[in-house]
This record gives C-alpha cells, sequence and structure tokens, in this order.
C-alpha cells in the first residue's frame, strides 16, 4: 500500500458502480393539485379519534344543553328572549370543541412528527395549508350548522306558544311576534342555523391557523380560549364610569357577542345588533392570521 | 441522482453542516455515515427541503426537491420512524400519503405486503413496536415507487432478521437502477450494504470513496514499529532498509512507523541485520469501525489539536491533517467506545505510562470534548518510554 493512500477522496470516484440504468415506475405519474391534498386532509380528518370525539361532544352540548334550556322555559308564558335566542347556551360550550378540533388539526402533526412525513410527500407547503383549512372549515361548518339548525328546531317546537304580556311593545324587548304570539324572523333563523354555524367554524378556522403559526397543541388552545373569554371576563370586571369605554370595546368585540348577536341578544346596548358585521370582522381577521401562517410555513423549518 | 453543492446549515451560532458537497449516483447503495450529531439527519432534511440550507443548495433529480411535481413518486424518505400520527391505523396513515400524491389505493396494500405490516394494517400505529414503526416508514418510502430513496437509520430497533431483510431490501433497490442513500453511524452495517461512502463529522465532509477503496485503504494489517526516540538516525536507517526490502514505512505523529507490506519477523529480521534496536514492534489490524471512528474522530482532534499545542511544545509530527480521507495516525481506540464521542482516551499504549500534563481548563474552551482529548494526547518526543507491545485493538500477525 502507498504512501499516499489517505491523500483524498479525489481517487475514490472512479469506483462508483455504474452500468445499471436508472429506475423509472411503471405507475404512471399524475401532477398533483389542491384535489390531491383535499382528499388526503378529508382521510386524515376523519380517521383520528380526535375529529369524532370533538365534534360529538360538541353535537352533545349544542342540542342537549338547548333541548334542556327548551324544556325549563317551556312552562313559562313569556321568557322575554327571542324564540331562538336559548341555542346560545350550549353553543358556548360546543364552541370551545370546535375550536380544539381546529387546532389539532394542524398541531397533532406537529406534536406527532406527522408533519415532516406530509411535507416531504408534497413540498407544496402551502397546499397543505389550503386543504386543512378548506376540509376542516367544511366539516365545521356543517357540523355546528347541523346542531344550531336541530337547536333552532328544539327550541321553536317547544316555546313557540309563548304570548306577548300585555307591557311589552312589539320593539321594546327581542323577538318577533305575530298575532300577539311569539315567532322567529326569517333573520333570526338565519343567525341561529347558517350564522352561528359560520361563526364557530370561523372561530375554528381561526384556531386552525394560530396552530399553524404556535405549531403547539396546548399553547394553541390556551391562546383561543383567552382570545374568546378573556374580553367578556374582563369586562365583567371593569365597573366604574372610566373604564366605561374600555369596557364597552371589550363587550362589542368579544367573540361571545358576535355570537349572541347572531342569536339577537347582544351584550352591548345595542339592542338591533344582527351579528353580521361582527361575522365579517372574524373573517377578515381569520384571513389575516391564516395569510401569516401561510407565508411563515413556506419560511420556516419543520 | 442526489447532489449538493456547497451545502451549510448554522442554527444561530452552531454550525450543523459546514461546505458539504457530494453526489449519490443512482445504481448503488450510498451509505452515509457520521457519528450522532454529526449532521447526517440535517443533511438529509435540507435533501428533502424540510430545512432551508444556510449556504449551498442539493437537487434531486437536477431539481430543487420543492419544485418536484410529485415529490413521492420520484424521491421516497424514511426520516422518522416516530413520524407518524399514532392514532391514525397504518393502512389509513399510508391511504393519506397515497392520495396526497394521486397514487391508486391498492398500492397501500401492496407495499404493506412488502414491508410484512398487511396483518397490522388496522391498527392504530401508536401500538407498533420500534421496528415496526420502521416497517411502516419505509412502506411509506416505497409508496409512489419513487427513483431515488433516502432513510434515515432504517434498522433503527430493527431484530436481526428486519436487518438482514432492510439490507438485501436495499440492495434490491439499488440493483433496480435506483439512488438509495442510506444514513447510519455503524460502519460495520453500512460495510455490509453499502457499495460507496459518504462519511461526515461534525457536519464536514471527511471521506468520498467506495466502499472497497474505503476497506482496502483501512482495513489492513499492520506494524507499529519504534526505534528508540532519542535516536533519529536509527529510525532513518530501518525507513531505507524496509523500503529496500519492499515495504512501505509511515510515520506516525507519536515518532512511530507504520510498516506495511512485511512481516512481522521480517521486519525484526532487518531490523537487526541494519543494527537497529526496536522498541516496540507490534501487530495490527485495523477494522473498518476503528477506521471509521479514526476518521470522524479526526474532526474533533483537528479542533482541539489546534487549540492544545498553545500551551504545549510540539516540535515534530503534525497532527489535526483532518483532510478528508486522512486517518490521523492514532493508535487504534478501544473497541466497545463506538457509542462515545469523544471515543474514550485509552487508545495509544503511549500514554497509559507517561503521566500526561495536564492543562488546567482554559476559560473559553471551544467544545466540550476539548479536555478529554488534550489529555489523550500526550507531548510528542516525551513519551518513548514504553515497552507495551500491542494495543488492545491486537489482530492477527501482519
Amino acid at each position: 500500500m502507498s504512501t499516499q493512500q489517505y491523500e483524498g477522496q479525489a481517487a475514490g470516484q472512479a469506483n462508483w458502480p455504474n452500468g445499471i440504468a436508472p429506475y423509472n415506475s411503471p405507475i404512471p405519474m399524475a401532477r398533483t393539485h389542491l384535489g390531491h391534498a383535499l382528499v388526503s386532509e378529508w382521510t386524515k380528518i376523519r380517521t383520528v379519534r380526535s375529529t369524532v370525539w370533538t365534534l360529538s361532544v360538541m353535537f352533545v352540548l349544542v342540542v342537549g344543553i338547548g333541548l334542556l334550556t327548551a324544556m325549563a322555559l317551556s312552562g313559562d308564558d313569556y321568557t322575554g328572549m327571542p324564540l331562538l335566542s336559548s341555542g346560545l347556551f350550549g353553543l358556548m360550550l360546543g364552541q370551545l370543541c370546535v375550536i380544539t378540533l381546529g387546532v389539532l388539526v394542524v398541531t397533532s402533526e406537529y406534536g406527532t412528527g406527522m408533519i415532516r412525513t406530509t411535507l416531504t410527500a408534497c413540498p407544496q407547503r402551502g397546499r397543505v395549508l389550503l386543504a386543512k383549512a378548506v376540509v376542516f372549515f367544511v366539516l365545521a361548518f356543517v357540523m355546528t350548522t347541523l346542531a344550531c339548525t336541530l337547536t333552532a328546531l328544539i327550541n321553536s317546537a317547544l316555546l313557540s306558544d309563548q304570548t306577548r304580556p300585555s307591557y311589552v311593545s312589539d320593539s321594546n324587548f327581542g323577538g318577533s311576534f305575530e298575532g300577539g304570539k311569539l315567532v322567529a324572523s326569517g333573520g333570526e333563523w338565519l343567525g341561529a342555523t347558517v350564522g352561528a354555524g359560520l361563526y364557530v367554524a370561523l372561530l375554528g378556522l381561526l384556531s386552525l391557523a394560530v396552530g399553524a403559526l404556535l405549531r403547539h397543541s396546548a399553547g394553541a388552545i390556551t391562546t383561543m380560549m383567552g382570545v374568546v373569554l378573556l374580553p367578556l371576563v374582563m369586562a365583567l370586571f371593569m365597573a366604574g364610569e372610566a373604564l366605561k369605554d374600555v369596557r364597552d370595546f371589550l363587550l362589542e368585540y368579544s367573540p361571545l357577542n358576535g355570537l349572541a348577536s347572531l342569536y339577537r341578544i347582544p351584550m352591548t346596548e345595542d339592542q338591533d345588533a344582527t351579528g353580521w358585521p361582527l361575522l365579517g370582522g372574524l373573517a377578515v381577521v381569520t384571513l389575516i392570521i391564516l395569510g401569516v401562517a401561510y407565508a411563515l410555513l413556506h419560511k420556516r423549518d419543520v | 441522482m442526489i447532489e449538493a453543492y456547497g451545502l451549510t446549515k448554522r442554527y444561530g451560532a452552531k454550525t450543523a453542516v459546514y461546505n458539504l458537497s457530494f453526489q449519490v449516483r443512482p445504481g448503488a447503495v450510498t451509505g452515509f455515515l457520521g457519528p450522532n450529531g454529526s449532521g447526517k439527519s440535517t443533511t438529509m432534511r435540507m435533501i428533502l427541503g424540510l430545512d432551508t440550507p444556510t449556504s449551498g443548495r442539493v437537487t434531486v433529480g437536477g431539481h430543487a426537491f420543492r419544485g418536484l411535481p410529485n415529490a413521492p413518486r420520484q424521491v421516497g424518505a424514511l426520516l422518522d420512524a416516530k413520524a407518524v400520527h399514532g392514532g391514525r391505523s397504518a393502512r389509513n396513515h399510508l391511504l393519506s400519503l397515497a392520495q396526497l400524491s394521486g397514487i391508486p389505493a391498492r398500492r397501500v396494500d401492496e407495499v404493506l405486503g412488502v414491508v410484512g405490516l398487511q396483518e397490522v394494517g388496522k391498527k392504530r400505529s401508536k401500538g407498533f413496536s420500534l421496528g415496526m414503526g420502521q416497517r411502516l416508514g419505509i412502506a411509506a418510502a416505497l409508496l409512489g415507487d419513487p427513483q431515488v430513496l433516502l432513510f434515515d437509520e432504517p434498522v433503527n430497533g430493527l431484530d436481526p432478521e428486519g436487518i438482514l431483510w432492510v439490507r438485501n431490501l436495499m440492495r434490491r433497490l439499488a440493483s433496480e437502477g435506483r439512488t438509495v442513500f442510506v444514513s447510519s453511524h455503524l460502519m460495520s452495517e453500512m460495510a455490509q450494504t453499502a457499495d460507496h461512502l459518504i462519511v461526515i463529522g461534525r457536519g464536514q465532509l471527511m471521506a468520498d470513496m467506495s466502499v472497497q477503496e474505503f476497506i482496502e485503504r483501512n482495513s489492513v494489517g499492520f506494524a507499529r514499529v519504534r526505534t528508540p526516540d532519542t535516536e533519529p538516525e536509527q529510525r532513518e536507517k530501518l525507513i531505507v532498509a524496509l523500503q529496500e526490502a519492499g515495504g512501505q514505512a509511515q510515520p506516525e505523529n507519536d515518532g512511530a512507523l507504520r510498516v506495511t507490506g512485511l512481516p512481522l519477523p521480517r521486519i525484526s529480521d532487518l531490523a537487526h541485520s541494519a543494527d537497529v534496536r526496536l522498541w516496540e514492534l507490534s501487530p495490527h489490524q485495523a477494522s473498518l469501525e476503528e477506521a471509521y471512528m479514526r476518521l470522524t474522530q479526526g474532526s474533533v482532534d483537528y479542533r482541539s489539536t489546534t487549540d492544545m499545542r498553545a500551551g504545549l511544545q510540539q516540535p515534530a509530527g503534525a497532527p489535526g491533517m483532518a483532510v478528508p480521507g486522512t486517518v490521523p495516525p492514532q493508535a487504534a481506540p478501544v473497541p466497545g467506545a463506538a457509542a462515545q464521542m469523544p471515543p474514550a482516551p485509552q487508545g495509544n499504549p503511549y500514554v497509559a505510562q507517561q503521566p500526561v500534563p495536564q492543562q488546567a481548563p482554559q476559560p473559553g474552551a471551544p467544545e466540550g470534548g476539548t479536555l478529554q482529548m488534550r489529555a489523550q494526547q500526550p507531548p510528542a518526543g516525551a513519551a518513548g518510554s514504553s515497552t507495551s507491545s500491542t494495543t488492545k485493538n491486537e489482530g492477527e500477525d501482519a
């Protein structure tokens, strides 16, 4: 063996095993697009237990609490609330399930390391996030709207025999009256079903975006709980005239107020609020956060 | 074909991979070797577009990975056996990946069969053993029937039967003309699986050569011969005599000679007839594992030696020539120390007998390994008193 044996690597290049033609797969290759990612994400979301659990619990909470409330109120002649509004109580809890699922759709991939497998299989990262967002949003919207519609029907069936007392004027208290009986207008129906479903699905989508930003389940869920609950809780503790402006601001833009307004029982003094402008605001915020998450997903190492 | 050019990755102040350039060609299994923390996984993540290189670039089949129109059909990867959602069944996990790249669902059952998981396809992967997880990861890599395959430590957690299976699988994949890039920290495993080796240490390229060449260069018997340190002219005389007899003598950095091409009795006879006294004549057999360890240890030596020499006189035999492909001429390390980085400071038989002037730890010593390495290196020229004739790595006679 020569004394030059440790000279370097260059001499080794001649020993490459050659003479084998590069492999070509016989399976035809498709150019991938968003459709593939959507199908894949649908498979992913329906094959984990967290999806089944969170959505079942949401359904039970919304419909169950709606049913119990309606049964409790059905004895009264007049509850002082719009016909469908008691659906809000169950949904206030049910929305937390949707928020949790939204976060988990993204963060469970980071927590398990699955994200590396996913992004290796689909290096077009934006497509993965978009597919997740679409699949989750549609699923959350359909499920929440179903639950809310069922609750609204229950309320309508159990509470519609309420009559207007003589001391209440048509425009004074919430609710519409027709021939002295409490009814729900078309706008109320829309708000308490599709509106509430959209609102909660948007909150879930915001959670998904926050999950993509923070990449950590507990952190993202805590953040979203804070966003949903804290403004109202803080406002409750702000007594006194000096803090009135802050309190009013917190109350008006609290995510819970948006939902309550869709049920026509807003937390502010503006009793005509329908909640749709707040829903639009939530959509804008969600899209912005989703955009930031999209940009960061492209930039960050996985 | 995977091509990396000047690949560098820094995480803050830490450089994980530095100026790495290599090619991985089709039709062969290329082993990617390096100790833990040497940058293998980082390099693989950069190939797969998961991490963005700080500088340099890497292409697969001429394209950046993130620009591939259907990545899983061109590149399959096993990065981490646990990179799956444990709550999903093995089959559904693979199905979601197949759908992502438009692969028909029946291919999922095919690859489940290939890796031997068809029985547990419906089970949630949370309950899988590490070996089953590796098989699931390999199934995911094979799903797209890709031309290029990357496996990060695929035999981790596999039983001997599984290891044999992976070895045969890699060889078969390569023989079909695929590019197979396998990382490992086990040289012995790679020697049996790979055709070509890329060795990195501390994120830098240490060797890039065929396994055959690596064996030829490193796994040879040799004799360590030591003449009295006080009489350098005897050493010169012996070198001349050995070369005339057809042997090769290479100086080692502690003053000994590494002699190849001559049996031990012949060396002794030559020394006797040249009237040269010997302080040591010992047979050595460098295993591949040793060669690899010395190679990667070289990168450690490189840094610690420069620091060490500031406080010690070092008249001759410059150590730390960590040229790629170079084996720093140290005595062989102890078998079984493979998991340690840096290796246990027992390799040199002269160290044990010679009290080493220990320096006080300096503030700002650059790396954790520095102090150990410093203790390992005796000052050259001061270590001539040994009568030990073999190291612990004694093999058959040269």
